[in-house]
């Protein structure tokens, strides 16, 4: 009876997880076999090996690394600092508050911010530098997309921070370590799992951004994932978008593995 | 699990005792199937005031729901979750969805008003006789520019907007179709041409004009134009003159080589219960009063001519809004290029906006 009512209230995940994450990569894995008139063919992959789809790909792989990398180096430091302030809590709770507020609603708080008469530009007006596009820009792109990851990059590696031990930090003070040195021998590699988790929930979500694409960047950077939508909304051309989404998923794997292979273990 | 089963007895319980309350409720105030209109339409598209009015005319209550894209429009009318009465689709979306046979016939008959439509705006070629549709409004593809911005210099063509000068002043919408054409008819091309050579050597004028592109953007070009964020924004006549009547800094222009010309037209899903209402209703629509007051509230072209007489003589004697049998001549409606096609006119839009400046 016991095995059987804990089988039972096994039910709803084993449903949610068919329905809702093994049927929909199954649907999209079967559309990208088709054509957009409905006929079998493997047409599609031949096609993403055109040069369009493919430097679409370096161009997707090229911001998700630049977005994650400047989300680490400003998230490093900010935990860091974070984990000897006197009301951590607080602070983080600060830091993540802006991710409770609607992503579509800060893009276009951007768009006013970022535009030819928006506060940015008076602000380099008024310093005498003067005023500059910076909309529709890779510096604009880049920088809203590091100001909403952010919380995600910040949150993992607070975490594993804030569970160091300190008498690691005293143990290697104690045997003759310079800050920088117990920094790269103790700290960082404790770390790791953090950032790896981080870059993870950055890197992943950066490839397939499409809404900042037009909003902040006016088209002029072009991903994966606007690609995906022009092919389901306008062309409804749902064999291609499949594919691309086929290999966007590859990729998330093959990240998944490499950031996720070794887990090490001290204390 | 006793009380597992419990717990689902008393949801299914609270969820029929609210579902015969909403029927209740919605007898009581008239919503009851026989008695409904519902009409899926573009959002603001239509003056508030006008559906009060038809509702205290006829008695039949309204059900009004919105839409932002043809595409969205037409794959909710397939799935079929509500029953639309009325939908306000665009010509080559009406073309489909003939194809598709998801389409009532429109009864003449019992739309006298209909008499009232300009003959210029009938038996046009995506829906011979008007069998299936009865025009809404209509309107073009133009050039908006702001006057501030670029001085005295006058925007004519869309040749025009190659000028060096113009470095990142233009906004383009983020439309396929709107952006080829414009690339098609800078080179005196038609806008629906199918020769893949045409359509290469348009791409590739396109790319030249990379340097004076800004952005390519969708529904916040308004805001943009509105905030004198660039000079030239390739823009819809309707969103043109509602800019138009806020800013007197901004002119809009339909470009000399010819451009798009669309139609919005009233439809009858197949899947509507209540087709007499819709007929009703359109009927409604047409009434040349009506009509008027629902121009001057939208701001798009109105093909009812009666209509006109009841309007501001500025707004009808804007030859960029309601331009003459001559200009109209080098307009354009976009036909129905088939999947193939319209699939390649989206490669190449997008091979388009990945090229670099």
């Amino acid at each position: 009876m016991r095995t059987n009512s804990r089988n039972f209230y096994l039910i709803p995940y084993v449903l949610w997880i068919a329905l809702f994450v093994v049927a929909p990569l199954l649907l999209v894995l079967y559309y990208s076999f088709f054509d957009i008139e409905g006929h079998f063919t493997l047409e599609n992959y031949r096609k993403f090996f055109t040069p369009v789809y493919l430097k679409m790909t370096l161009s997707s792989f090229w911001y998700a690394f630049l977005i994650t990398l400047f989300s680490l180096l400003i998230a490093y430091p900010t935990a860091f600092l974070l984990t000897k302030t006197k009301h951590k809590q607080l602070w983080l709770l600060l830091i993540i508050l802006p991710s409770w507020i609607n992503l579509l609603l800060k893009a276009y708080a951007f768009l006013g911010i970022f535009g030819t008469y928006g506060a940015a530009n008076s602000f380099l007006d008024v310093m005498g530098i003067g005023g500059r596009q910076i909309l529709f820009t890779d510096f604009s792109f880049i920088f809203v997309s590091v100001y909403i990851f952010l919380p995600f990059m910040i949150l993992p590696i607070f975490n594993s921070l804030d569970e160091l031990n300190p008498t690691l930090l005293d143990a290697s003070n104690d045997l003759g370590g310079s800050s920088w040195v117990t920094f790269k021998r103790v700290i960082f590699p404790l770390t790791l799992d953090g950032v790896k988790a981080g870059c993870q929930i950055v890197f992943i979500p950066a490839l397939s951004l499409f809404m900042l694409t037009r909003l902040i960047a006016g088209n002029r950077v072009i991903t994966l994932g606007t690609a995906i939508e022009q092919h389901f909304l306008v062309t409804q051309d749902w064999g291609m978008g499949s594919t691309i989404a086929v290999f966007l998923i590859i990729a998330m794997v093959f990240i998944m593995v490499l950031t996720g292979r070794r887990k090490r273990g001290i204390l | 699990m006793k009380k597992l089963i419990q717990a689902l007895a008393a949801v299914l319980i609270v969820s029929f005792v609210l579902l015969y309350i909403v029927s209740g409720l919605n007898s009581s105030q008239g919503y009851t199937s026989g008695n409904t209109l519902t009409i899926f339409n573009w959002g603001d598209y239509i003056d508030a005031d006008l559906v009060d009015k038809f509702e205290q005319e006829t008695g039949i209550k309204v059900i009004y729901e919105t839409f932002d894209s043809n595409e969205a429009m037409m794959t909710k009318i397939e799935q079929g979750g509500t029953a639309y009465d009325i939908a306000v689709p665009s010509e080559y979306a009406i073309e489909k969805m003939k194809e598709e046979d998801l389409l009532l016939p429109v009864d003449h008959s019992k739309i006298p008003n209909l008499k009232y439509i300009d003959q210029r705006f009938m038996d046009l070629p995506f829906d011979p006789g008007n069998e299936y549709s009865i025009p809404y409004f209509w309107g073009t593809v133009g050039i908006l520019y702001n006057t501030d911005i670029l001085g005295d210099k006058k925007i004519k063509s869309w040749h025009d907007l190659w000028d060096p000068e113009l470095k990142n002043q233009i906004l383009l919408i983020d439309g396929a179709r709107e952006v080829m054409g414009m690339g098609l008819n800078s080179l005196h091309y038609s806008l629906n041409d199918k020769n893949k050579d045409h359509l290469i050597e348009a791409k590739e004028k396109l790319d030249s004009l990379t340097p004076n592109i800004k952005a390519i953007v969708g529904d916040e070009i308004r805001m943009l134009m509105e905030n004198d964020e660039a000079g030239i924004g390739v823009v819809w006549s309707g969103t043109a003159q509602e800019l138009m009547w806020e800013k007197d800094n901004l002119e809009y222009v339909l470009p000399e080589e010819g451009s798009n010309l669309w139609f919005d037209n009233m439809v009858i899903p197949k899947t509507a219960k209540n087709p007499e209402a819709a007929h009703q209703f359109m009927n409604f629509i047409l009434d040349p009063e009506n009509a008027a007051q629902n121009t001057e509230y939208v701001g798009y072209s109105t093909p009812n001519k009666e209509a006109m007489k009841y309007m501001d003589e500025e707004t009808i004697s804007d030859e960029r809004f309601y331009p003459d049998e001559e200009m109209t001549g080098r307009l354009e409606v976009y036909e129905n290029l088939g999947k193939r096609m319209l699939a390649y006119y989206n490669e190449l839009f997008l091979e388009f906006k990945m090229h670099k400046k």
